[in-house]
């Protein structure tokens, strides 16, 4: 027991020196690989609190893909020597004094949270039989709060229009501007042949076992998304213009078929989003595999960053 | 024998991390690029792969067991390419520290 302790003391002592590292780095790219850093810990802290499905995503999205975007970021940034400029004083101090006052506030909420907290989980867990599935957190995901995961859905792509809707209008319909590495025989293209087998298993594993284990849609379609931008960088394909058409539909393939299925419990089932009995299982594993694939390729999209080239 | 299994378990672990913190305190010293690599492969191959060797016994069942060394097989992989992605990319930037 004493062993946890320290461990967990530990843990929490580099998450707050690797946390302070990444505040007071010099360079952006310093920065950012200690945020990254950072993420991969709190992965583990989420690990020692029994919550390993989040614990998947804050590796995922965490520590993968917003580090990704953020690097973008910043490789733009630099192009446009836009870092140079320094934020002046009185916004430094706006700002140090904002994440202060946030700072206490999460703290007197965490020592004003009650001795035994008002949980739900019982009840959740006594009526998850019914919906077929095994774990609590697919359950609450798309039985309990199903509307709450559709939106999530949708704000993605709104996400993504937002990304793309930084295209200049000659480029609009291109193609994004990742960075592909074009050498041949280049190390790169070796992994990206040798990876994505791999990596596309364990993808569709981690959305099929999320159903009875940790894991599910948003786990498994990270991995995939890495994978396909993997064999985008090392180019043995293409990056795909924004107005192709499977990549419009891989884009909505997900949500739409999850509103659908929602739609069809005004029918089958007593209201929206409901599923009937008996079919709840097959229909939210339909839903998942759907989403799975969309969140991957919005993702990968996301990361491969507005159109700049028009289709050659 | 579950207490010579779990001598053999500690013994292998401990000399990973040694190879562990080799590995971190060259990464902090070496001078240049290269040679930090050259630390840090020692880290991936030896460390990781003690850990893996001793923890296998701990696997649960056969299928534990595959997944312990196939998370060895795949952080050999990405860490000897990604080694050599950044040795590439320091020859073409020509900066060696």
């Amino acid at each position: 027991m004493t062993y946890d302790v320290l461990f967990d003391l530990g843990l929490a002592g580099v998450l707050i020196a690797i946390a302070a590292g990444a505040i007071f780095a010099r360079g952006s790219f310093v920065s950012l690989v200690l945020f990254m850093v950072y993420g991969l810990l709190l992965a583990i802290v989420w690990v020692r609190l029994s919550a390993v499905d989040v614990a998947l995503t804050e590796t995922a999205i965490g520590g993968g893909v917003t580090g990704m975007l953020l690097l973008g970021a910043a490789s733009r940034l630099r192009a446009t020597k836009g870092s140079a400029v320094k934020a002046g004083f009185p916004a430094r101090l706006a700002a140090g004094a904002l994440c202060i006052l946030v700072s206490i506030a999460l703290g007197i909420v965490v020592y004003a949270l009650p001795e035994v907290p008002p949980t739900l989980a019982p009840i959740a867990k006594e009526n998850l039989a019914s919906s077929g599935l095994g774990n609590p957190v697919a359950g609450v995901l798309f039985v309990y709060r199903a509307l709450d995961t559709l939106l999530e859905k949708v704000v993605l792509l709104l996400a993504l229009a937002g990304v793309w809707s930084l295209a200049q209008d000659q480029a609009w319909g291109g193609m994004p501007g990742l960075r592909v590495y074009a050498k041949p025989n280049s190390i790169l293209v070796f992994l990206a042949q040798v990876l994505p087998p791999v990596g596309i298993t364990v993808g569709i594993y981690m959305f099929w076992a999320g159903a009875n284990r940790p894991g599910g849609a948003f786990q498994g379609g990270t991995v995939l998304a890495a994978m396909w931008l993997l064999v985008m960088m090392a180019r043995l394909r293409e990056v795909p213009a924004i107005d192709t058409l499977w990549v419009r539909q891989l884009l909505v393939v997900g949500p739409a078929i999850f509103l659908l299925i929602g739609l069809l419990g005004f029918v089958f089932a007593d209201s929206f989003l409901a599923y009937p009995p008996d079919h709840a299982k097959p229909l939210i594993v339909i839903a998942e595999a759907a989403l799975t694939l969309s969140i991957g390729v919005t993702l990968a999209l996301l990361v491969a960053g507005p159109p700049e080239r028009m289709r050659q | 024998m579950k207490f010579a299994i779990d001598i053999f378990t500690v013994v292998m672990v401990s000399s990973g991390v040694v190879f562990f913190m080799a590995g971190t305190v060259g990464l902090l010293r070496f001078p240049d690029t290269l040679t930090r690599l050259h630390a840090l492969t020692k880290v991936d191959n030896l460390g990781l792969g003690l850990i893996v060797f001793g923890l296998l016994p701990q696997a649960q069942g056969l299928l534990g067991a595959l997944k312990l060394l196939s998370i060895w097989v795949l952080v050999q992989l990405s860490g000897a390419i990604v080694s050599q992605l950044i040795a590439q990319a320091t020859q073409r930037s020509g900066r060696q520290t």
